[in-house]
């Protein structure tokens, strides 16, 4: 006799009815850019991250958010329908809050900038540099993209090098390529 | 280290729903289970530490089966002294066994709190009814010399 799969769901929304999660979390298979895991807070949206394995997260997410992590599917739904009108193109601007709790104050701050760069443009890493007050730190900045905790959400993808080359991202240089397109940011 | 929750109803969820299962029928055990399960989500940012995760549901568990029990008892009913006797409340008896090796007061909570017997502490444990058997009756051992 195990858990049916109707009973577990109950329990996971009935956890996430009574606000008793640090975190929900879900996965979303089969988007544009493959399947991507999703977590959210009482704050908003804590994580992206086109590695869906949860086993990957669940530890880190526990440290920095509080033990109480579950998959639950509702309250991640908001998340899930703006990602789907972004990823339909009827969606420029996300309105769910970064919650970006355990990121290092300067990440934070990069991050921050990185927030104003607007849909179907680019910058630069050096821009995004001098803007937090080092022009030197572009490679700072690149690595600060790449540990981004909110992907799509918190638009890295739209950071590219001087030269006009997409130099790297996260998630691998064709998912920023699509989410570029997407945008209408490149032919 | 308190592991995620999601980690942690993994590992217990079908074992602490089997358990429900075999006391109470699998109509209650649907709620006891949600109930259990929401306790221990109530309770989990103040636990201290990660070990003895799974006597600690299981003692949750029990404690829903033993509330249930009560719910059912028709009002107006005389008490039935033997049971009652028999099912010291959790509080009465959680603060005598307070001082003992988790095990051992895991033991003696579930054979002498709930009425479990050796087999199904085994099971709560995650060792063998003569285990179970042999941490009551050292756990009982303890709180006499601690009496003496």
């Amino acid at each position: 006799m195990t858990v049916s799969p109707s009973l577990d769901e109950r329990f996971r929304a009935a956890a996430a009815a009574a606000e008793l999660l640090d975190v929900a979390y879900d996965v979303l298979p089969d988007t544009p850019v493959g399947t991507l895991l999703v977590g959210v807070t009482d704050r908003g949206v804590c994580r992206i991250s086109f590695d869906p394995e949860p086993e990957h997260h669940l530890e880190l997410l526990a440290r920095i958010f509080g033990p109480r992590v579950l998959r639950s599917s509702k309250p991640v739904d908001r998340v899930r329908r703006e990602l789907d009108e972004y990823f339909e193109g009827r969606r420029q601007h996300f309105d769910v809050e970064p919650d970006v709790r355990g990121v290092p104050e300067y990440y934070r701050r990069v991050l921050d900038e990185l927030a104003r760069v607007e849909y179907g443009t680019t910058t630069t890493y050096g821009t995004l540099a001098a803007l937090t007050g080092n022009p030197r730190a572009a490679r700072a900045v690149g690595t600060v993209m790449n540990r981004n905790p909110i992907p799509i959400v918190l638009p890295c993808h739209r950071v590219i090098g001087a030269s006009g080359s997409l130099t790297g991202y996260g998630g691998g240089l064709d998912r920023k390529e699509h989410l570029l397109r997407l945008e209408g940011a490149i032919l | 280290m308190i592991p995620p929750f999601e980690t942690f109803y993994e590992t217990h969820r079908d074992e602490v729903y089997r358990f429900l299962g075999r006391r109470l029928g699998r109509q209650s055990a649907e709620d006891a289970f949600q109930e259990t399960f929401l306790r221990a989500l109530r309770a989990y940012p103040r636990l201290e530490h990660g070990e003895h995760l799974r006597a600690w549901v299981f003692t949750i568990a029990s404690r829903i089966i033993v509330d249930d029990a009560r719910r059912r008892k028709p009002e107006g009913e005389l008490p039935e002294l033997a049971v009652e006797d028999g099912l010291p409340a959790f509080e009465d008896l959680a603060p005598l066994t307070d001082d003992l090796p988790p095990k051992e007061r895991a033991a003696v909570v579930l054979r002498y709190g709930y009425d479990l017997d050796y087999a199904e502490i085994g099971a709560a444990l995650g060792s063998t009814e003569s285990a179970a058997r042999q941490a009551a009756s050292a756990g009982v051992r303890r709180l006499r010399k601690e009496q003496q």
